[in-house]
């Protein structure tokens, strides 16, 4: 047995706190930018998904399945190393000009994610009563004007705590792109760890930092839901 | 104004809706009744739309239903729809439940809207409302403003689908009244129910149905004094006897 030497100093301050606080950076815009897409996204999906046009149902479907039953690393790595393939050239060159390791990666999460979050939302409308959708549609309203002012804003209250926990596997799952080489807290903290060798605090560390972060996203959809949204009883 | 004519419909075998010839001038009040299942919810559904129909013609203010040019969002939004339920939108406040269909459909501006919506709340008495939420209110309550948000797109013609039946008694008249006013001002209105007396003292007309069949169509003193067919007797007699 060797004696292990904390050095809790390594990640308080100096130059690898620094690392740490950059990935933290990288950490939330990840997260927060995939997730705001990755919402919408799912929305979109779901209404497709519930279309009473057959084709658009199937697409939404196929892209479901697709994108749910396939490892997100596997993803990551078509986005990175494939996608420039099969995108327009002008979308790459666009992408080469840009951080094109982060934006793989909000688009690979952002895809897997937004496939879970349209099944949730799905779930979430079918739980609304159907009288809802009658109400709406004797008032004049199309069936899509329905969804969006009368179906959607109810089924997205029911659908807050799953959407919550969406919203944090696709927290976590961003660590995922460190495979790319996104400089974001994981890959820091490894960084940290290979110039430090002091692996116990640079992962305890980065442990916490995701709790913190994850109870903070939390914090706002929570508040978000229950302070911007107006108030719903069940029915 | 309103005009069934040979009007089926099924439901896989079920003949729900059989031969209805049925027509209601502007400003008439006509009071369907019947047994359970016996098609009244159907056919007021069908008036715009919520249920198709399967054969014959249905005309509202002059447009064809079975008419693939004719827009039924654009009818439907001139025809008032008040449930059994109410379902009124529970995510939305009193105030906003009236003004979105004005406000999206008709183009109206919100401060035009909610003055709308204002007088309507004064109008079912419920102006201090306002700001509530539909889960705050009574039934009674709820019903008003459901009826409050079908009148603020300025209907030509108000259905109630047996807009009582989901009430505490208590909370039945102050509906009733609402309906009764409306009823007066010229309203063209459809009612399904079983409130006899707001048939004989309100209504111009009832129709009795059953099996799907309009089997009687009377003025209201002729209806209660004399109905004609065994199975509107029938009915009077349990829905009037004091044991029911
Ligand atoms: N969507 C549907 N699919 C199949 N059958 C239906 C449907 N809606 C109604 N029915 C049936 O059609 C018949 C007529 O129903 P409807 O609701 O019109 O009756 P009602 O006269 O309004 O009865 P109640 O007084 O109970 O409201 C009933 O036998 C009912 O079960
Ligand atoms: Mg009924």
């Amino acid at each position: 047995m060797f004696k292990y030497q904390f050095d809790w100093t390594v990640v308080t301050s100096g130059q690898y706190a620094e690392w740490l606080l950059s990935g933290i950076k990288v950490t939330f815009e990840l997260s927060l930018l995939s997730i705001v897409l990755s919402f919408f996204l799912g929305l979109l999906i779901a209404v497709m998904r519930m279309s009473h046009i057959a084709p658009i149902r199937w697409l939404a479907h196929g892209y479901l399945e697709f994108f749910r039953n396939t490892p997100l690393l596997v993803q990551i790595f078509f986005w990175y190393f494939g996608s420039y393939k099969i995108l327009p050239k002008a979308f790459n060159d666009w992408l080469n000009n840009t951080n094109f390791e982060f934006a793989a990666a909000v688009i690979a999460l952002t895809i897997y994610t937004s496939a879970f979050i349209a099944e949730d939302i799905r779930s979430g409308v079918r739980s609304i009563p159907k009288e809802q959708m009658e109400a709406a549609r004797s008032s004049g309203f199309s069936y899509l004007r329905s969804m969006q002012y009368i179906i959607l804003p109810q089924a997205i209250r029911l659908t807050i705590p799953p959407l919550i926990n969406q919203f944090l596997n696709l927290t976590k799952n961003s660590s995922l792109a460190m495979t790319i080489g996104v400089m974001e807290l994981t890959y820091q903290a490894r960084q940290v760890e290979s110039y430090t060798f002091k692996g116990f605090e640079a992962f305890t560390a980065a442990t916490l930092i995701y709790v913190v972060i994850s109870l903070i996203i939390t914090g706002l959809v929570t508040l978000y839901s229950k302070k911007i949204l107006s108030p719903m009883k069940a029915h | 104004m309103i005009k069934f004519q040979g009007v089926h419909k099924w439901f896989k075998k079920l003949h729900v809706l059989n031969d209805v010839n049925l027509h209601v001038s502007p400003g008439e009040v006509l009071v369907i009744c019947g047994p359970s299942g016996s098609g009244k919810s159907t056919l007021i559904r069908t008036i715009n739309k919520l249920e198709p129909i399967d054969k014959g013609t249905l005309i509202i203010d002059g447009m064809d239903l079975s008419d693939p040019k004719t827009d039924i969002n654009k009818l439907r939004a001139e025809i008032g729809f008040v449930f059994q339920q109410f379902n009124l939108y529970p995510h939305l406040s009193v105030l906003k439940n009236i003004t979105l269909a004005p406000i999206k459909i008709r183009g109206l501006s919100r401060k035009d809207a909610e003055d709308v919506a204002m007088s309507l709340l004064e109008r079912v008495g419920l102006a201090d409302k306002v700001h509530s939420y539909p889960t705050q209110l009574s039934g009674g309550q709820q019903q008003r403003v459901a009826i409050a948000r079908a009148l603020a797109m300025k209907p030509k013609i108000m259905l109630f689908d047996e807009p009582t039946s989901a009430l505490d008694p208590e909370m039945i008249g102050e509906v009733l009244l609402v309906m009764q006013n409306l009823a007066s001002s010229g309203m063209t209105m459809i009612v399904v129910t079983h409130e006899m007396g707001f048939a004989s003292e309100v209504s111009h007309r009832v129709a009795f149905m059953d099996y799907g069949i309009i089997l009687e169509e009377a003025k209201p003193d002729e209806f209660f004094k004399n109905p004609k067919h065994d199975r509107a007797k029938q009915f009077l007699k349990e829905i009037l006897s004091p044991m029911h």
